[in-house]
Parts: C-alpha cells; structure tokens; sequence
C-alpha cells in the first residue's frame, strides 16, 4: 500500500518537482505512472525510496508513515520496497546466483535460506538455467529477470520498477512485464514508471499520469495518452 | 552481527586493498614513516630523561676542580674558605688517583683501558654537599672568585640542561608528529576513496537492498585500519632493529661510558609497541571515516 497526502516537494534550488499530491495504491494494485520528463516521476521515486524528503505531506508505506521514520532506520523501511531499474545495475564479477544471493546476504539471511530462497526466485522469473553465468553472457531481458529476481528475493511488498522495459526490444519487454504481472498476482504492490505507451494501453491498469508536478489524471483502467 | 557478516566485511576490507595495492603501499609507507619518526623522538626523550634521572644521584653536590700546581697549603687553604661558607654541609677531598681508581672500579672489564695513560689526566678536586641545593648558585657564584679553583662542576645545570633538551625535542617532535600523521590520515583517506569508488555500483544496490549505513561502511574502515596496522608494524620493526644497531654501535665504540645512560632495547620497545598499534589503527581508522563522511551518502 502507497499513500500521498498533500505531498509538495520544493528542492533547495527553488525548483518545485511536485505539487500537492494525492494517491492511494492498494495493496496488490499494479499502477503505471506515467508523463512527460520533468514531470516530477522521479522525485516521486526518491520520496518512496526516503532518498529525498518531502517539503511537506506526509507518505504512508503499508500504513507507515515513512516521513516519521529517522535516517538511521531507512534501511529496514527498503527492506519492504523492490526497486529495478531501467539499466539492471548487477554486479559484473558476481554470477546470476550471487547477483541474487547478493541482496539477500546485505540483510543477514543464513546461507540456507539463501539456498533455498534463490533457486526459487530464479525459477519464478525462469533463468533456473543461466544460475552460474555472469551478466556479460545474458541478453538484455535475461538481466532484467536477474534484477526482478534480486529485487523481489527478500519478499517486499511493494515493488516499484524505473522504466523496467525501457533497454528492451518490444518482444523481450513483453516478457518482462509477463513476469511482472505474475508477481503482482501474488500479491505484490507494483508501481511501473513507463513511456512505453503500447505497454499501459494493452496492460489496462491504472494509470496516474503526473505533469508539472501535479497529477492530472488517475483512471482505474487507463491508457496512456500522450503521443510520444 | 553474524559471524559470515564480519567474514564479508573483512574479505571486502583485503579486496579494497589488494584493488589499490599502489595506494595501499604509500598509505602504509606514510603510516611507517610517522611513526618511525615518533620513534625516534620517544628514543631521544626517555634516554634524555633516564641520563637526567642517572646524574640526579649527584644532585645535591658541588664538585670544585683544583688547579694543577698547588701546594698542600695553598690546597687545606682553598679547603677551609669552601668549609666556611654557611651552606656548606660537608666538604670531601678527592687526590686525582683516587678519582682515578673510582673511575677504574666504575669501568668495571674495561677498567684496564685506563693504564694506557702515562699521566693521570684528571685533577684534585673537593665535592661539595651543600644543606640546600636550593643555594647552590650563590656557593657556585662565590667560589668561582676563590683562588686556586679551576672549574667549579655543578651538576644540576648539566640536569637542567638535559631536560630542557628534553623538552625541546618534545615540543619539536609534537609539531612534527601532527603533521605527519594529518598526511598519513590523509593518504589514507584517498585510498579508501579509491576502494569507494571501486565499489560505487556494488554500494548504491545495497542501499536500494536496505543494506545498514554499517555493513556497507565496515568494510573500509576495516581496510582503513589494516593500513595502519600494517604501517605501525613496520615502524616496529624498524625501530626495534634500529635502536638495536645503534645500541651495539656505541657499545663497540665507545665502551661502557654511556651504556649506563641508555636504555635497553626491551624497556624501549615496551613503551612503544602498544603506542604504535593503538596510534596506527586509529590514524587508518580516522583516515576512512573522514573518507566515508566526505563520499559516501548512506
């Protein structure tokens, strides 16, 4: 669950990236945010994530309000969020496995739950085979499964994806967001900042579209509506 | 923390190191250096010191050297004028073979060195016990104008002078040992911002992981402090083997005279092997976290 209320955020510059929002994502809703850039989309990002404060509102995470959480405990709150990314951002010298294993290693699982917990993870986002290649040796979309893997292996419940189709040819972002909406079946809250506009036209969820940093328009089976 | 944690953070401490190897080998060499060079001045001060503390057992006496030609009167004469002043407690003569023989038993094995000489070289003399040593520059100003006297020795100037040297040289050494140990802080402090760098993508996914502020941080402040660790090792050893040599140097030279005035190596290095380890693991230790605060945002 992602709630905003009367969020405005203005950085020190003087430059005012959001207005008074308002949003309410339910848990297991999968939602697209969607505009133009500069729309203030990863503004937005940065508030969910705690790397920015807001100006003033206040921002609830599964009923948290996480603008009341201190800095010291801001990696216990990520611990609930899934984040991937447009450029994957998996280490190089790490295998798919330890790629995966990685994440959960940084928050002190025990080695058996790492080898129980990965294999599934991979299997899910089917890349069981690839467990012992390095990222050099997968196509793009395979990469973006690992980062799908790595961000979900800790079992968030929310998963927010930064353009997560936006390196991929139409046939693999496909396959991304097949995987996508399979772990939103189970349950997983996903939030998806997109462009691509055949995706959210053919996917028909919400859509929130965000422009100067006021949201203008929030439809429970929307579509993209921009041209570009 | 789990014991495969402080394992990760120590692997990833060696790997930062190993990346740089270049800048690990200067951090430590600056590490080294400082701490050498405070070995030095803490060789200097104490043996300073131990000199003072050794010629304070004649603290409290004067020593008036007689001239060379005087008779056996002219000698009782100087005697009584010294006996007559009020601070004086008590006066001793000591012949110039007697002085010799006292350097012969002080000599000990290489007390024979001194029947080389064919003329005893060394002068009547009185020691002086003086009531308070407290007067000693007013007797030593007086007898100074008493005919027949040579050299009036006083030894608590020669303390003074020694403990002021001590002094200086602490004061001097300080200055430098802050300095030098702001420049191994800070040449550690860009190691481990190489390290950081290195580890840029890696540090910016355990974040988004929910990786602790410590557990991404650990590992270079581990790094930080093997680098010291390393360096004060090294100036140990350095100056163990140094003072070891000196030490044998000015034994073969200059037999026992100054032997009794310095300290053995064991005494040496008790008092700065702890000092050492404690200073080089917080210079590295210090030198990461000023890197940490400056470049990484956790």
């Amino acid at each position: 669950m992602i709630e905003m209320s009367n969020v405005t955020k203005k950085y020190v510059n003087g430059v005012q990236a959001l207005t008074n929002v308002n949003l309410k994502i339910e848990k297991g809703e999968f939602a697209f945010l969607v505009g133009p850039s500069g729309a203030g989309k990863s503004t937005f990002f940065k508030l969910l994530l705690k790397e920015e404060e807001p100006t003033s509102g206040k921002i609830y995470l599964d009923n948290q309000d996480i603008t009341k959480v201190s800095r010291r405990k801001v990696p216990y709150l990520r611990r609930n969020l899934g984040v991937i990314f447009q450029d994957f951002r998996l280490l190089p010298n790490k295998t798919v496995f330890e790629n995966v294993a990685f994440a959960m290693e940084i928050v002190e699982a025990s080695s058996k739950e790492i080898r129980r917990q990965v294999p599934m993870m991979l299997g899910m986002v089917g890349l069981s085979e690839r467990a012992n290649q390095y990222p050099h040796q997968l196509s793009g979309g395979e990469k973006q499964r690992v980062s799908i893997a790595r961000a979900i292996v800790n079992n968030p419940s929310i998963l927010i994806a930064d353009e997560p189709t936006g390196n991929l040819d139409p046939e693999t972002a496909w396959e991304i967001m097949k995987v996508l909406r399979q772990i939103n079946r189970r349950g997983t809250t996903i939030l998806m900042v997109t462009h691509a506009k055949d995706i959210v036209d053919v996917m028909q969820q919400r859509v929130i579209a965000l422009e100067k940093g006021r949201i203008i328009r929030d439809e429970a089976k929307g579509a993209y509506g921009y041209e570009d | 923390m789990k014991i495969r944690t402080v394992r990760y953070i120590f692997k990833q401490g060696f790997v930062g190191l190993w990346r740089n190897r270049g800048m690990s080998l200067a951090s430590i060499g600056s590490v080294a250096a400082s701490l050498v060079v405070l070995g030095l001045i803490i060789i200097l001060v104490l043996n300073i010191n131990n000199a003072a503390e050794t010629l304070q057992s004649d603290f409290d006496t004067v020593r008036v050297y007689l001239e060379e030609d005087l008779t056996e009167e002219e000698t009782a004469r100087v005697g009584q004028v010294i006996n007559a002043l009020d601070d004086v407690r008590m006066v001793e003569y000591e012949s110039k073979e007697q002085a010799l023989a006292n350097y012969k038993e002080s000599w000990g094995e290489e007390g024979y060195l001194l029947e080389f000489f064919q003329e005893n070289p060394l002068s009547n003399s009185y020691i002086i016990h003086l009531w308070d040593i407290e007067t000693a520059h007013q007797v030593v100003a007086v007898l100074e104008n008493v005919d027949g006297i040579d050299e009036v020795r006083y030894n608590e100037e020669i303390i003074q002078n020694l403990l002021r040297m001590a002094t200086f040289i602490r004061t001097i050494g300080l200055v430098l040992i802050f300095i030098l140990i702001l420049v191994a802080m800070f040449i550690i402090s860009n190691t481990v911002k190489l390290a950081l760098n290195a580890r840029r993508q890696e540090i910016n996914i355990m974040k988004y992981v929910g990786a602790t502020n410590w557990f991404i941080r650990w590992p270079f402040v581990v790094e930080g402090v093997i680098l010291g660790l390393i360096g004060a090792v090294l100036a140990l050893l350095m100056v163990h083997y140094g003072y070891q040599y000196t030490l044998e140097a000015i034994n073969l030279r200059f037999t026992a005279i100054f032997s009794g005035y310095l300290l053995p190596i064991d005494t040496m290095m008790q008092r700065t092997t702890y000092m050492f380890v404690v200073l080089g693991s917080g210079v590295g230790a210090l030198g990461s976290i000023i890197s940490l605060r400056k470049h990484l945002k956790v």
